[in-house]
C-alpha cells in the first residue's frame, strides 16, 4: 500500500475526502480538456461537473482491490471522453447549428475585460481552428499538445492503438497548420 | 518497493494542471506506460547500419528514413509556435465548480435536538438525524460526494427555529414530479396548523392518490424545513413521520397545535367549523376558525353539510380543495 499515490490512498480512506483529492489533482486536465473539445466554457463546466460525478458513482460500487488497481487519471479521462463522445453523438442526431461566424465561447463568462483582451490575442484563433478538426483528430491533438498525456495513456483513454493515435496527432497537426497558413 | 522519498507528490501540483506528467520520470511499479512514450525508443535506433544481422544481406539501404519522421518533431517541441500555442490552452477549472458536484454538510441545533443537514448550490437536500451513517446514507439516496462546510447556509438556523423556511432554498432535483408537488403544497401550511392528506392530494390535482400522498411525504428529504409533520390524518392521529410519530406529535405540539381538541372534534365527527357571523367554515387548526367563539361555532362532518347550510370556504386554509 506504501506505494500508491495519495489520491488513491485517500480513496480507499475515505471516499469522499479522497474524492475531493481527486478533484484537486485533475480538475485542470479534466476542464482543459472538456473545454478544448467542446470550445464553449459552459459546456465544458458541465462536461467537468458530468464525468466526476459519474467517476464518484463508480467508485462508490468499487471495492478496495479496484480502487487500489486504477489508474486515476487515465480512468477519469477515459470517462469524460466517453461522456463528450455520447454528448457529440447526441447532438449530431439533431440538425447541427450553424456556427460559422458564431465567436467561440471558451471564456469565463465572469472573466475581466483586460484578461478577455489577453486571451483573445494568443487562444482563441487557435481554439476555433481546433474546432475544425474531426472529433478523432482534436482529441489525439489536445490529449497530446494540450494536457500532455503520454501516446500510450491516450491510447487507452481513446480505446485506439498507440499507431492510430500518432497518425491522428501528425494528421491533426499537419491540418492545424494548414489552416492557419490559409487565415 | 520503490522508496518513498522518491515517490512525486502529485498534490503539489494543487493549481490543478500539471503538464509535466509525473508518471513521466518513471518511478513506481504502476507505471505500464513508460516504454511506449517518448522519441528516445530503443527500438527506434537498435535497427541502424550497425545491426549485425544485417550486415550478410548485400548493399541495403540503410533504414534511416524508418527512424526519421517522429525525431525531428520532438526536438522542434519547445520552438514550434503551433504546439506553444496548444501547450497555452491549458485553462484552470473554475473556483466553486467542486460545489456544482459535491455537496456540504454542516451539523445545526434543530427543534428536536441536532441536526445534520446537507445542501448543494441549489439549496439544501438533506436534513437528518446525526446517525454514523449519515453520509452512507446520503450517498445511497444521492450519488453524490458530501464534503464538510465550514457553515451553515445563510437563513437554515433561524428556519429551523421559528418553523418558517419559505425563504429558504432548497434542491429538489432528486425527485419524481408527483413528489415534488407533494412537498411543494406541504410546504405551504403554516406554523400552528395541520391539514389532512386528502387535502394535499386534492391540491396538486390527484384526488385518489392520498396513500401516495402519504408515501411521499414519508420520503421527505428536507423534514422540518418542508414541514410534512402538518400533514395529519383526519381522524386527529398524527400519523406517521420521518422521525417517527413522538416527535411528531411534540412539534405539533410545540408549535401550538391542540392535537387533544382536534380528537376530541373528530371523536364527535366534526372535521370542520364554521362561524355563523361571518359564513366561512374552516379546518379546525386554521387561524380563522381558531378565533371563533363558542357561541358562534358550528361544526360540520362534511364540507357538503357546510355549504348545505350557508357556508362558504375559507380562502385561507381552503378547505374546497377536498370535496
Amino acid at each position: 500500500m506504501d506505494c500508491l499515490d495519495p489520491v488513491r490512498k485517500a480513496l480507499l480512506d475515505d471516499l469522499d475526502e479522497g474524492f475531493a483529492e481527486l478533484f484537486a489533482a485533475h480538475r485542470g486536465l479534466v476542464f482543459t480538456t472538456a473545454l478544448r473539445l467542446s470550445g464553449r466554457w459552459a459546456d465544458a463546466e458541465d462536461l467537468t461537473a458530468e464525468a466526476f460525478l459519474r467517476a464518484y458513482r463508480a467508485l462508490a460500487g468499487y471495492d478496495r482491490d479496484r480502487i487500489a488497481g486504477l489508474q486515476p487519471r487515465a480512468w477519469l479521462m477515459t470517462i469524460l471522453m466517453n461522456l463528450w463522445r455520447n454528448c457529440a453523438r447526441t447532438r449530431s442526431r439533431k440538425p447541427p447549428p450553424d456556427l460559422r461566424g458564431v465567436p467561440v465561447e471558451t471564456a469565463d463568462p465572469r472573466e475581466s475585460v483586460e484578461g478577455t483582451a489577453a486571451r483573445h490575442e494568443t487562444g482563441d484563433e487557435l481554439q476555433a481552428l481546433l474546432g475544425r478538426l474531426p472529433a478523432e483528430q482534436r482529441a489525439a491533438v489536445v490529449l497530446r499538445h494540450v494536457v500532455d498525456l503520454p501516446v500510450s495513456e491516450i491510447a487507452t483513454v481513446l480505446k485506439i492503438p498507440q499507431g492510430t493515435v500518432k497518425s491522428h496527432i501528425s494528421r491533426g497537426l499537419k491540418r492545424l497548420r494548414a489552416l492557419g497558413g490559409a487565415q | 518497493m520503490t522508496p518513498r522519498p522518491a515517490t512525486p507528490d502529485p498534490t503539489s501540483h494543487s493549481a490543478g494542471m500539471n503538464p509535466t506528467n509525473p508518471r513521466a520520470t518513471g518511478q513506481g511499479p504502476t507505471n505500464l506506460h513508460a516504454t511506449g512514450q517518448g522519441p528516445t525508443n530503443p527500438r527506434a535506433t537498435g535497427q541502424g547500419p550497425t545491426n549485425p544481422h544485417a550486415t550478410g544481406q548485400g548493399p541495403t539501404n540503410p533504414p534511416v528514413a524508418g527512424q526519421g519522421p517522429t525525431v525531428p518533431r520532438e526536438v522542434g517541441q519547445g520552438r514550434d509556435p503551433l504546439l506553444a500555442g496548444l501547450a497555452a490552452l491549458v485553462t484552470d477549472a473554475p473556483d466553486g465548480l467542486l460545489d456544482r458536484i459535491a455537496a456540504r454538510w454542516v451539523r445545526v441545533p434543530g427543534p428536536i435536538g441536532e441536526l445534520d443537514v446537507a445542501f448543494t448550490d441549489q439549496g439544501i437536500v438533506y436534513v437528518h438525524e446525526p446517525v454514523e451513517g449519515f453520509a452512507e446514507s446520503f450517498r445511497k439516496r444521492f450519488g453524490r460526494p458530501l464534503l464538510p462546510a465550514a457553515k451553515p447556509p445563510a437563513g437554515l438556523v433561524p428556519a429551523l427555529r421559528t418553523g418558517r423556511s419559505s425563504g429558504l432554498r432548497l434542491d429538489l432535483r432528486g425527485l419524481s414530479d408527483f413528489q415534488r408537488d407533494v412537498l411543494l403544497a406541504a410546504r405551504a401550511i403554516p406554523r400552528g396548523e395541520v391539514r389532512p392528506y386528502a387535502w394535499i392530494a386534492e391540491r396538486i390535482g390527484r384526488p385518489r392518490a392520498v396513500r401516495a400522498v402519504g408515501t411521499a411525504l414519508g420520503g421527505n428529504p428536507v423534514p422540518l424545513l418542508i414541514p410534512c409533520h402538518r400533514v395529519t390524518r383526519s381522524d386527529g392521529g398524527v400519523g406517521e413521520y420521518v422521525f417517527g410519530p413522538a416527535v411528531k406529535e411534540r412539534l405539533l405540539a410545540a408549535e401550538g397545535v391542540d392535537l387533544d381538541r382536534l380528537r376530541a372534534l373528530a371523536r364527535e365527527r366534526v372535521f370542520y367549523l364554521g362561524s355563523d357571523t361571518t359564513g366561512v367554515v374552516c379546518f379546525p387548526t386554521c387561524r380563522n376558525a381558531r378565533r371563533i367563539t363558542p357561541a358562534h361555532r358550528h361544526g360540520f362532518r362534511t364540507l357538503a353539510q357546510a355549504r348545505t347550510a350557508g357556508y362558504r370556504p375559507c380562502r385561507t386554509c381552503e378547505p374546497g380543495q377536498v370535496a
